[in-house]
């Protein structure tokens, strides 16, 4: 899958900003006042910030509004109203913080769960699509939501929570990657199933559709960049994962912080492009590609 | 709504003979041709007469070959490819917005361009290609199964079908509806064995695929044959030196 900048920017940043609205909402912590102030704009610059680069792929992003009428059947669908629920809920839980110093938990908490709801909801988007074997796992959604949990308690400053956390996405990631490099292959589609001639003998594609590119090879098939995969995923571990946490373990104050939430950003930025750069769309097997 | 309808009363789609087909992209160009000018917004080109041209198709036509594992003659495919109209059709419930939608009366899969947003997920979730976002329009294109053909009343009746049915000069393309076991492209599936593409995405396509015939292999009958015995296969004299030299250099 061609990995859009809007698109990795977008699950990244807003996965951390629902990922601390949980710790927010949780009250780990229930800052009052400016301190309130400041940990609420932080998550919503990340969470709404994410969701308008989102909008930047859109053909029409004029008629967004539509976009809230299929709940029934489309998760991104879900996704929208999901935000906005969560993203309402937090807005006048956070209110009662910053302006009158009291925390209404129950609000808090259903905004937590509407919070992690929203990243699953994400997560599926990509998780729903057979025609991607490599995202087409539970896998997935984990993923999603054990990183967003580990950038949200990086952000609140909840440390040992940040720590389990880190430590899970090291294994998940891991668990995905090596899950992934056999999915296309476990899912059984070939150029043979694709072309129904595989019964037939060996398939070769022969001539493409025509000599100029389409809209098909640019979205779906990514090949370029694939050969530093395995450089690429040793330093998003690295960053994501390892950096962070031998910053924590060291001492806790400002500096270590940031060292930490800015490497951990940056490493899941890699691990999202993997993400995208390394998914085959089986639509590729009909251009003899993957 | 972007709910699939539970049964459609009938199932119109496409028999594509991939025995007949030439491989002359004539359904390509008359598909392109008819959907420029009629339903929907333009199929936009982008620098059609530059250094890379692209633009967007409703209907391709890959090449394949197949070389048979006992050691029979290769084959050269030609590969039509346009919308399934598949029964359970992933494209159309991911779509947040009900622009995708199949249709209750006759199974077509279509997208209301004034509803799309142009997300891309119905194309993402589509496994054969079937579905293009256009780049001058920002708003997904599929094939409509000529849906402004095969009702018009405007139109002579030999021409109330599918343009690329229309068009193909082999008769590899047929239409017809396929919830009538007695229909023409109901009996021509039964007959020749008409298959699905990828029947393991699970998404029941309408449209069926014929299978190539194999080739028959020629007997040898060359009586001059056995008087035109292979001549030296390894090169001797001057030749051999000429050979060994090459190979050392
Ligand atoms: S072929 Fe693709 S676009 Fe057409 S109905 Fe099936 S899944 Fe949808
Ligand atoms: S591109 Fe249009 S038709 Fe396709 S899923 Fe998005 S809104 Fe629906
Ligand atoms: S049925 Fe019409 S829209 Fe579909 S491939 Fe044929 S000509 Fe194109």
């Amino acid at each position: 899958m061609h990995p859009a900048p809007s698109v990795i920017i977008f699950t990244s940043l807003s996965g951390i900003g629902f990922g601390l609205l949980f710790f927010l909402g949780l009250g780990l912590p229930a800052p009052t006042a400016w301190a309130a102030f400041v940990f609420f704009v932080i998550a919503y610059l990340l969470a709404v910030g994410g969701l308008l680069a989102s909008t930047f792929h859109l053909g029409h992003p004029e008629r967004f509004l539509k976009a809230f009428s299929q709940w029934r059947s489309s998760w991104l669908s879900r996704e929208a109203w999901l935000s906005i629920a969560a993203l309402i809920t937090m807005a006048i839980y956070g209110a009662g913080l910053v302006f009158y110093g009291v925390a209404i938990a129950p609000l808090g908490w259903i905004g937590a769960l509407l919070s992690i709801a929203t990243i699953y909801a994400t997560s599926m988007i990509y998780a729903q699509l057979k025609t991607v074997p490599r995202w087409n796992t539970p896998l997935t959604s984990l993923l999603f939501v054990v990183v967003a949990l580990a950038g949200g308690a990086l952000l609140s400053a909840n440390i040992n929570a940040a720590m389990m956390f880190l430590l899970a996405t090291g294994v998940i990631q891991v668990a995905y990657w090596i899950g992934g490099d056999q999915a296309l292959r476990k899912s059984g589609t070939t150029l043979g199933t694709a072309t129904g001639l595989g019964k037939d003998g060996e398939v070769r594609a022969f001539e493409p559709p025509h000599t100029g590119t389409n809209y098909l090879l640019r979205e779906f098939v990514h090949v370029v960049g694939r050969k530093h995969a395995a450089k690429l995923r040793i330093i998003s571990l690295i960053l994501m994962i390892g950096t962070p946490i031998l910053a924590l373990s060291l001492t806790f104050n400002h500096v270590t912080a940031s060292i930490a939430v800015i490497t951990h950003v940056a490493g899941v930025f890699v691990s999202r492009w993997l993400f995208f750069a390394q998914a085959e769309h089986v639509v590729g097997l009909y251009y003899g590609k993957r | 709504m972007t709910e699939l309808p539970a049964q459609t009363n009938r199932k119109l789609g496409l028999v594509i003979d991939l025995d007949t087909c030439v491989g002359c992209h004539a359904c390509v160009v008359s598909c392109k041709g008819w959907n420029t000018e009629n339903y929907g917004a333009p199929l936009s080109d982008q620098s059609a007469y530059g250094a890379n041209p692209s633009g967007t198709f409703l209907n391709r036509v890959h090449s394949y070959e197949i070389a048979p594992e006992t050691g029979g003659v290769a084959q050269l495919i030609h590969f039509p490819k346009s919308c399934l109209h598949c029964e359970d059709a992933p494209c159309v419930t991911v779509c947040p917005t009900g622009a995708s939608y199949k249709r209750l009366e006759d199974g077509i899969v279509l997208v209301n361009e004034s509803d799309c947003i142009g997300c891309g997920l119905c194309a993402w979730a589509c496994p054969y290609g079937a579905r293009e976002m256009d780049t001058a329009e920002g708003v997904m294109k599929k094939c409509t199964l000529c849906v402004d053909r095969i009702y018009n009343e405007n139109l002579p009746e030999e021409d109330r079908v599918p343009a690329c049915v229309r068009t193909c000069p082999a008769g590899a393309r047929h239409f017809g509806d396929f919830a009538d076991p007695d229909s023409n492209v109901s009996q021509l599936s039964a007959e020749r064995g008409g298959f699905d593409l990828m029947p393991e995405q699970c998404t029941k396509p309408v449209n069926k695929y014929l299978p190539p015939r194999p080739k028959d292999t020629m007997d040898e009958v060359d009586i001059l044959a056995p008087l035109l015995a292979p001549v030296a296969q390894e090169p001797k004299g001057f030749m051999s030196w000429l050979d060994k030299t090459l190979e050392n250099l």
